[in-house]
């Protein structure tokens, strides 16, 4: 029940404004502009209540999107509605910006109108929606077509459409998970878990029923009932999923009752599943600080990363953040590998490394000069962050099998070309010094 | 490369600024920043020393990093540097923040204080500016501490420039708002005050501001600039414009200066020197010719400033208050505004009119512009004008115009937004209630609690209007919605009188009750709580429906209450209602006088008296007059007797109060006597009054021979005077006799002229008070309008009574009844040697009020000659209630 809909630039102003319900008047606009975006103190919560009107908002790069409603929502469904928004806006027009907001606005207005049904979310697939809206101006349809989108919309399987052919069957499987951590200096774990997706790209023709199979531990236990030596074999594989949700084609019942995931895939990009899981955490880097106070205008860090997985892989991108006190005057970095900088826009030592191979340790040591103040606060000592990417799952995770089947077309599993990727990247992985 | 040729311009703090405004957002902002901090922090740290420029530009970006709201905590000590500069802009910018950002670091304020030392004592003006702005900005104790000593030098010096001077005077005059006890009074003041005659108005200017300040703390000192003002007041009033400098604004000369010397003057009274008071009487009437002239400008600067020194002057006047014929123009002046275009005009004249209407002088003018201030209500758009006419209307109310004007306040109040609190000034009581239960039912919300006390306290001292009053309210609650303070009202006045409206059948007890129940559900607690007293209340008035009330009290909404004062009230009441007789509930019940008995229930001890084998004298005190406090607390003053033992139940002490009042009358002079008598017992009385306190040595003495005669008890009372009242408490004894229960009441002779202390004066004295009361009757009309509503009638300060002497006149008897009665004689006061004239302080608890007694014997007019009773004093019901005893005793 989600009364409207407002698009903002970063100064405030409005570009989008649709609104679905009576209760929600102009004033609102301009209640979200003055209380969240031009806040003295910054807004952090998602949800505001402006005199008895919430306001859910999430932000895109330099635009928010705001939800708001007077009645009692569900928050998740708003939010879930909001970044199902972003998705489809994104897949209609590439990145959400000022710009390609302003030049769409037609668009924009269009898929509002045809997503959300006073104030109700409808179909948000954005594979459906590209059948009936489209960017290339009206399309004079056909009877059948139009017929055709009438029954596809309604029907049972409203994510995909019938007659999709493809000369080559390919499907793409991505295994994303981003891995958060919180160390104390002494390397003891005090919060840790990963959160992972399962995004497939399907360029399957027909109507095709897909299984997914992974190492889930409920699964692998039920089928170790029978084979005795497969446990055994397995069992330290499996993972402990914590938590998962899966996208709306795959058939929840036979998830309940057998635990497999079976569907039939929407065509193009969509996300499969999302899961959590706490237990058993590969974590890819270990970070070991050392921070010595000499005297009032120095301080000496020393910062070692250990890389804790197979030599065989390459983890990329891996940037260690060092934040240095509010009175540093100035500072002297020494690193073995990669590249260090004192950043001063950002109070802290910014030190990139591309490239690192498993089980090997590098180091940084830092001299910071400070600026003796007349202010009594000490410095709250912020943790060390760090941001990494490496080639496979810190949960565990492995994809056992996926299988296709589709009857009526002249395509066996075999046939299918597959290919399956493990990204793991940071999330917040800090540690404190 | 010389700081001189880069200029002021510091194109790094430019582009730094540009920079911060050219941000998308708030992140991008702090990045900026925390990047100029470091650089700034890697400059201040740098082992090079910096030159002045830099100095200044990374002080001034800090500078502007701060107002951004950032914190700021280094680069003070750069700063302080900066202040041992040589060139002008570098020591402005290290004051600029040390004025913004200093804090009490005491080592830095040590460098601070060092280097403002310096400039003050260098003889360059702009530098000693420059410190003395900083000092005044700063203005904090340690500033005062270290620098009150010297700047009075500087203003006084000969040899100071001008601005400085200027700047001094200033400073001073904020170190004296911040730390007034630090700054010194000397020799200095003196030539303070010689200043006004300074030849640059600037200094002068200055110099008023700071002599209006002190003088309101030490007029004395400064009594000297009265005739300097005004000298000066004139040569700038009544001079060609030409030679006033650069002060003439908008072709109005010195508008600040004069409107400051005219504050000046207000704090002093008119001067007693003839030619300085006429000369500013000349002034305040070219003044106000001034402003009748054709304005010499359309501009509205040139009519704002010449208002502004109109009004200033007009305050003046009215601050004098002695030159009625001033009096009258200014009036005039303000009633042409009245009609003026401009709002704040129309404002000011009616706020400056307000204040002439207390004047006795222009009192009269002001009513003439009524029909135009009536008109200013009803058609002004801006509320706080409107305000301000409701308030001019108070003001100029009296005898003549009550009527029209309240006429016209309920009619406007009627339309109004009720924004403006009612306020009414009655003239008959009827009348008054009426009015005030209209208020009340027009605008509840904004009727105080104060007003429905008033009416209540009225109702209670007035029986003409009690029954009259009961059957309006009763009809008034028939209304399906009443506001609370009504209901309040209504169940209040039903208690008490609703006897009085029950022989209507249409308004029988049961109707009564049933109609106050409806409206039980929707009030607040306190209203739920004195509801319930109102039950219990009838309760004793109307037996025939106990048993509904004791239903009503017995539910669970009322006894299991969730409101511990409800739930209390219910039980006790519901317990009261039970046991107790009609009797019992009488005394509680018919004590609830407002008029307030203002003694405390000290008497509870028990004293049984062993005289005789069968005789039990107790004194039984628990019933004696409930506390009864002033109006103010009238909402409930009934402290319900607590009677959870049973014993009460075997012995009531009887209601029947004797009614000795002539026996009591005798006490009125008397401290001594006899004061109640049958055949079983004699109750005598000694009494000591001092100052509040009382103490009653009373014996009781068995008379009857048979049983023991002559035994006696002696039981001592204490008595203290909270405030004024007029009903005496009541004693109640009950003892067994012959087997029988007797209960007796009697009333004991406590009346308030007790607590009168004799006080001795002159006639001057005497008669000087006597006006000065009658005056300020008048003004405190005036003052008491404001706050609520007034009655004209009788009860005014002061009490005049007519009465017919009962006894033959007799000079002696009467000197000795004015003595007996506690107040001074004054003898050979009064200019007629057969008036006797007296006074004295009633001493209560809370107050301590002087009053003045005249009584003037007219024995022509009647065989036994008539006395004209005058009495004054601050508070209107002690004059009701001691002009009530005094006649009681002749």
């Amino acid at each position: 029940m989600i009364g409207g809909l407002f698009i903002y630039n970063h100064k405030g102003e409005v570009l989008i404004s649709r609104v679905y319900r009576d209760d929600i008047g102009r004033n609102a606009v301009d209640a979200f502009r003055v209380n969240v975006i031009h806040a003295r103190q910054q807004v952090r919560s998602p949800v505001t209540n402006i005199a008895r009107t919430s306001f859910f908002h999430v932000k895109r790069s330099n635009i928010w999107l705001a939800a708001v409603t007077k009645q009692n929502v569900n928050a998740a469904m708003v939010f879930e509605f909001l970044y199902k928004m972003c998705d489809v806006m994104t897949a209609y027009f590439g990145k959400i910006s000022e710009e390609n907001i302003k030049n769409n606005f037609v668009l924009i207005y269009e898929l509002l109108d045809e997503i959300l049904d006073f104030g109700y979310p409808q179909n948000s697939e954005t594979g459906a929606l590209k059948t009936f809206i489209t960017q290339q101006g009206i399309k004079s349809q056909t009877k059948e077509e139009q017929s055709q989108i009438t029954s596809q919309v309604t029907g049972q399987i409203g994510w995909r459409r019938e007659g999709i052919k493809y000369r080559r069957n390919e499907l793409f499987l991505d295994v994303l998970e981003s891995v958060n951590l919180l160390m104390s200096p002494q390397g003891q774990v005090l919060s840790a878990h990963v959160s992972g997706r399962v995004v497939m790209k399907s360029y399957l023709s027909g109507m095709p029923e897909c299984k997914f199979g992974m190492n889930d531990k409920i699964v692998i236990d039920k089928q170790g009932k029978g084979t005795a030596d497969e446990t055994s074999k397995s069992g330290k594989q499996s993972i402990a999923i914590d938590d998962c949700t899966f996208h709306q084609c795959v058939r929840l019942s036979k998830f309940d009752s057998e635990r497999s995931i079976s569907f039939i895939p929407p065509d193009g990009e969509y996300e499969l599943m999302r899961y959590r899981t706490t237990k058993d955490i590969i974590l890819p880097f270990r970070v070991i600080p050392l921070v010595r106070e000499v005297g009032r205008t120095k301080l000496e860090v020393k910062v070692v990363i250990k890389s804790n997985f197979k030599p065989s892989l390459l983890a990329q991108k891996i940037e260690v953040r060092i934040p240095t006190p509010l009175n540093t005057s100035g500072v002297q970095v020494i690193c073995m590998k990669g590249k260090a900088k004192y950043k001063a826009s950002e109070n802290a030592i910014v030190w990139k490394i591309k490239r690192m191979a498993g089980m090997k340790e590098s180091q940084i040591s830092a001299e910071i000069e400070l600026l003796p103040t007349n202010d009594k606060k000490k410095w709250a000592r912020p943790p060390i962050s760090m941001n990494f990417e490496v080639p496979f799952a810190p949960s565990g995770l492995k994809v056992r099998y996926l299988k296709v089947f589709e009857p009526k077309l002249n395509y066996s599993d075999h046939d299918v070309i597959k290919w399956v990727r493990y990204i793991g990247r940071s999330g917040i992985y800090e540690t404190r010094c | 490369m010389p700081a001189v040729s880069k200029g002021d311009g510091m194109r790094g703090l430019a582009v730094f600024i540009s920079d911060i405004r050219n941000c998308k957002s708030k992140e991008a902002e702090i990045k900026r920043i925390n990047k100029e901090l470091a650089n700034i922090r890697s400059k201040f740290k740098g082992d090079k020393a910096l030159d002045g420029y830099s100095k200044k530009k990374y002080v001034c970006k800090l500078l502007f990093i701060f107002l951004l709201g950032h914190d700021i905590d280094f680069g003070h000590m750069e700063a302080v540097n900066l202040l041992s500069s040589n060139r002008y802009t570098e020591k402005q910018i290290g004051y600029l923040f040390i004025s913004v950002l200093v804090n009490s670091n005491s080592e830095l304020i040590r460098l601070i204080n060092n280097g403002i030392k310096n400039d003050l004592a260098s003889r360059n003006p702009t530098f000693m500016n420059l410190a003395l702005h900083c000092i005044a900005n700063v203005g904090s104790r340690e500033m005062a501490e270290a620098f009150t000593a010297d700047i009075p030098k500087i203003l006084v010096a000969g040899d100071t420039m001008d601005s400085v001077k200027q700047s001094a005077a200033l400073c001073l005059l904020r170190l004296n708002r911040t730390s007034p006890d630090l700054v010194p009074m000397g020799e200095w003041t003196s030539r303070v005050v010689h200043l006004l005659n300074d030849q640059h108005l600037g200094v002068v200017t200055a110099a008023t501001s700071l002599i209006t300040t002190l003088a309101q703390k030490n007029p004395e000192e400064f009594k000297t600039s009265v005739s300097l003002a005004v000298s000066r007041l004139s040569r700038i009033v009544t001079s060609a414009s030409t030679d006033l400098q650069d002060y003439t604004y908008y072709f109005v000369p010195a508008p600040w200066l004069s409107v400051k010397l005219l504050r000046l003057l207000q704090c002093y009274p008119p001067p007693e020197e003839g030619a300085v008071r006429g000369r500013l009487t000349e002034c305040l009437e070219t003044i106000l010719n001034k402003a009748q002239e054709p304005p010499k400008s359309k501009k509205v600067q040139h009519s704002n400033a010449k208002n502004a020194v109109l009004f200033e002057a007009i305050s003046l006047i009215i601050h004098h208050d002695s030159e009625p014929n001033l009096l009258v123009r200014a009036c005039n002046q303000l009633g042409q505004f009245l009609q003026h275009r401009e709002t704040n005009l129309r404002y000011l004249a009616l706020e400056s009119m307000c204040t002439l209407a207390s004047s006795e002088f222009s009192h009269e003018a002001v009513k003439t512009h009524i029909e135009t201030v009536i008109n200013a209500l009803k058609t002004e758009r801006d509320v706080s004008v409107r305000q301000r006419a409701v308030d001019l209307l108070y003001a100029m109310c009296d005898r003549s115009n009550a009527q029209q004007i309240v006429a016209e306040m309920l009619n406007y109040l009627e339309t109004a937004d009720y924004s403006i609190r009612e306020e009414i000034y009655a003239v008959d009581y009827t009348w008054y209630v009426d009015t005030i239960l209209n208020l009340i039912r027009i605008a509840g919300d904004y009727v105080s609690e104060e007003v429905w006390y008033r009416v209540i306290q009225i109702v209670i001292n007035r029986d003409d209007v009690q029954g009259y009053s009961a059957k309006t309210v009763f009809e008034a609650l028939q209304a399906p919605a009443c506001h609370e303070n009504l209901v309040k009202v209504g169940g209040y006045i039903l208690g008490e009188f609703g006897n009085l409206i029950a022989g209507d059948p249409r308004s029988s007890p049961l109707i009564q009750f049933n109609l106050l129940h409806s409206k039980f559900h929707l009030c607040s607690v306190p209203t739920r709580a004195l509801l319930l007293s109102t039950y219990i209340k009838f309760v004793n008035l109307f037996p025939e429906i106990k048993a509904t009330i004791q239903d009503v009290l017995r539910s669970d909404s009322q006894l299991r209450n969730a409101d511990v004062e409800l739930q209390q009230r219910a039980v006790e009441y519901l317990r009261l209602s039970c046991i107790a007789s009609t009797d019992i509930l009488s005394t509680p019940s018919t004590s609830t006088d407002l008029l307030g008995l203002g003694l405390a229930p000290v008497l509870n001890s028990v004293a049984p008296a062993s005289a005789g084998g069968s005789l039990l004298v107790d004194v039984f005190s628990d019933n004696s007059p409930a506390v009864a406090s002033l109006a103010h607390t009238a909402e409930e003053n009934f402290s319900s007797p607590r009677i959870g033992s049973a014993d009460v139940v075997s012995d009531d002490p009887a209601a029947a109060v004797h009614d000795a009042d002539e026996l009591v009358n005798k006490f009125v002079c008397k401290n001594n006597g006899v004061l109640f008598e049958n055949q079983l017992m004699q109750i005598g009385l000694k009494s000591e009054f001092r100052q509040n306190l009382g103490e009653y040595n009373s014996r009781t003495k068995q008379v009857d021979p048979a049983v023991d005669g002559g035994a006696q008890v002696q039981q001592i009372l204490n008595i203290e005077c909270v405030s004024d009242f007029m009903e005496a408490p009541i004693l109640n004894i009950q003892f067994r006799y012959g087997g029988a229960l007797q209960n007796m009441s009697v009333k004991l002779p406590v009346t308030l002229n007790k607590f009168f202390q004799p006080t001795e004066m002159t006639s001057q004295d005497f008669f000087q008070r006597w006006k000065q009361l009658s005056i300020e009757q008048q003004h405190s009309l005036t003052v008491s309008c404001k706050s609520f509503c007034f009655i004209i009638d009788s009860p005014q300060q002061e009490v005049q009574k007519i009465f017919k002497a009962k006894h033959p006149m007799d000079t002696e008897v009467t000197k000795a009844k004015i003595i007996g009665f506690g107040v001074a004689l004054l003898d050979m006061v009064d200019p007629n040697p057969s008036n006797f004239t007296g006074a004295g302080v009633i001493h209560t608890k809370n107050i301590q009020v002087g009053c003045l007694l005249r009584l003037e014997p007219n024995t022509q007019a009647q065989v036994r000659g008539v006395f004209i009773f005058q009495f004054y004093s601050r508070v209107l019901e002690i004059c009701v209630c001691v002009c009530h005893i005094y006649i009681y005793i002749y």
